[in-house]
């Protein structure tokens, strides 16, 4: 019980006194989450459109894929990420293996199904007479997408919340492909993992308290997003 | 030149139900023209393909400038070519589709204001923010909504919703303008507001208004030209 109120009491000496190490493992935690999901949005979004609003073969099955993939298990992701990246793979020879570079490509698939899907709901609940309003009133194909797009904005920043909550917490897939190199591609929840390894509690505690808070802002974001979303209609 | 409308043998079915049946009229004269018949005869989706917003299976909706009809006639078949969405038509003549539009039943409205809810058509149309500003607070004024042009748009009651669909429409100050069953969801006291407003535009005369409704004195009330529609025909001037 004396170790764990020691860890508790040296975490947050780290915390207070902005720990260099600390610090830059929460910063690459966020630059890693962070572009991968502005690598999603801007691919994800256009995407969960298309999908949502244009008739093509195979969209129904695109859909399921999309749902299906949103339960991916972040090991085997980092599995199939591995391969493509290690010197046998396919694109061995870019030499990303063991980078942030890895990590960011294996959080960008994991968070892709993730965004889509959840766009492609916030998308078609959009209800129908808002396009054909859109459209009584003069509005080009663009102008009505827009339209619509801005109509689910509510759902579609949940969607990037939850993806952001979701590549945040995760562990298998960074461990895989970046190494957990100290320095270099160790992030917050890889060093908790190792850390609690090590029986080193400090470091953890620490890095677990800062998970927590940004996973309670990332939520609180999600619930102020939602109540926004829902306003009162009094009709 | 005002703009004319002329519909010629359109035919239009949904899974099989035949729903307009060889329809045809010229909406020649300014004014108001009221379409009326029971539910089901066929007034909503005559006026959804008068609007663009849908395609008849068979037969041909002529704009007319003066006597010229305009680029491009609308043969039907042409119209496919816009499919965007699950039975939404585009078509690509947005020039035409800006000089007119339709008032749906459930007018649509969008999750913001309800002064961005009147200038949306302005918007698109890249007005400038100014005159965008003075035309919507005059048409809100004149609607009886300008008291609530910041609140949110769908926390207005079902009155006011229809009165701000109209204001969205007038705000473009098309040539034709279609309305769906306008008052078919309000009360009377929003009803007489929103026929009041209907006059009043008429009285202006700047555009067509062709209306679709079931309440038959309302159209005695409003119409200049009363088409009374059956199993999908216009069978009686």
């Amino acid at each position: 019980m004396d170790s764990i109120i020691e860890g508790f009491r040296k975490a947050f000496t780290l915390i207070i006194n902005l720990d260099a190490e600390l610090l830059s493992i929460i910063f690459l935690s966020l630059r890693v989450s962070g572009t991968a999901l502005l690598i999603v949005s801007i691919i994800g979004l256009p995407l969960s459109a298309l999908i949502s609003l244009k008739k093509f073969p195979a969209r129904g099955l695109s859909i399921s894929i999309m749902n299906t993939l949103m339960g991916l298990p972040p090991v085997v992701v980092g599995l199939f990420v591995y391969i493509m990246l290690s010197r046998s793979g396919p694109i061995g020879f870019m030499g990303l293996l063991y980078t942030p570079s890895a990590m960011i490509i294996a959080q960008t698939i994991l968070a892709f199904p993730i965004v889509v899907s959840l766009c492609h709901s916030a998308i078609v609940s959009v209800d129908p007479i808002t396009k054909q309003a859109s459209m009584a009133l003069g509005a080009t194909p663009l102008q009505i997408l827009v339209t619509i797009i801005k109509e689910a904005r509510y759902g579609i920043m949940s969607g990037i919340i939850a993806a952001f909550g979701r590549v945040m917490a995760e562990v298998g897939a960074i461990l895989i492909v970046g190494g957990n190199i100290a320095g270099y591609t160790r992030v917050m929840t890889t060093t908790i993992a190792l850390e609690t390894d090590k029986g080193n509690f400090e470091l953890a505690i620490a890095l677990g308290i800062i998970l927590l808070t940004i996973s309670l802002t990332i939520n609180s974001a999600l619930h102020f997003v939602q109540r926004k979303g829902a306003l009162p209609i009094n009709r | 030149m005002s703009l004319r409308l002329n519909i010629s043998n359109v035919w239009k079915s949904y899974n099989g139900k035949p729903v307009l049946n060889a329809c045809s009229f010229s909406f020649d004269r300014n004014g108001v023209y009221v379409l009326t018949g029971h539910n089901g005869s066929g007034k909503s989706t005559l006026l959804r393909i008068c609007a663009l917003i849908e395609s008849p299976d068979k037969g041909e909706v002529n704009y007319l400038s003066g006597d010229t009809p305009l680029h491009p006639p609308l043969p039907m078949g042409e119209l496919k070519e816009g499919v965007f969405s699950e039975g939404n038509i585009l078509k690509k003549d947005i020039g035409l589709r800006r000089r007119i539009t339709l008032v749906l039943p459930g007018i649509g409205v969008f999750n913001t204001t309800v002064f961005n809810n009147a200038a949306y058509g302005l918007k698109i149309r890249g007005d400038k923010s100014k005159e965008i500003e003075k035309k919507v607070n005059d048409i809100l004024e004149f609607v009886g909504l300008i008291h609530k042009k910041n609140h949110n748009a769908l926390t207005l009651s079902s009155g006011e919703t229809q009165r701000l669909g109209i204001a969205r429409a007038m705000a473009i100050e098309p040539e034709i303008l279609f309305l769906d069953e306008p008052t078919a969801s309000i009360d009377n006291e929003n009803t007489e507001i929103v026929e009041d407003i209907i006059l009043n535009m008429k009285k202006e005369g700047k555009s067509k208004i062709i209306i679709a409704t079931h309440d038959m004195m309302q159209a005695g009330r409003l119409a200049d030209c009363m088409l009374l529609m059956d199993e999908g025909k216009i069978i009686k001037v």
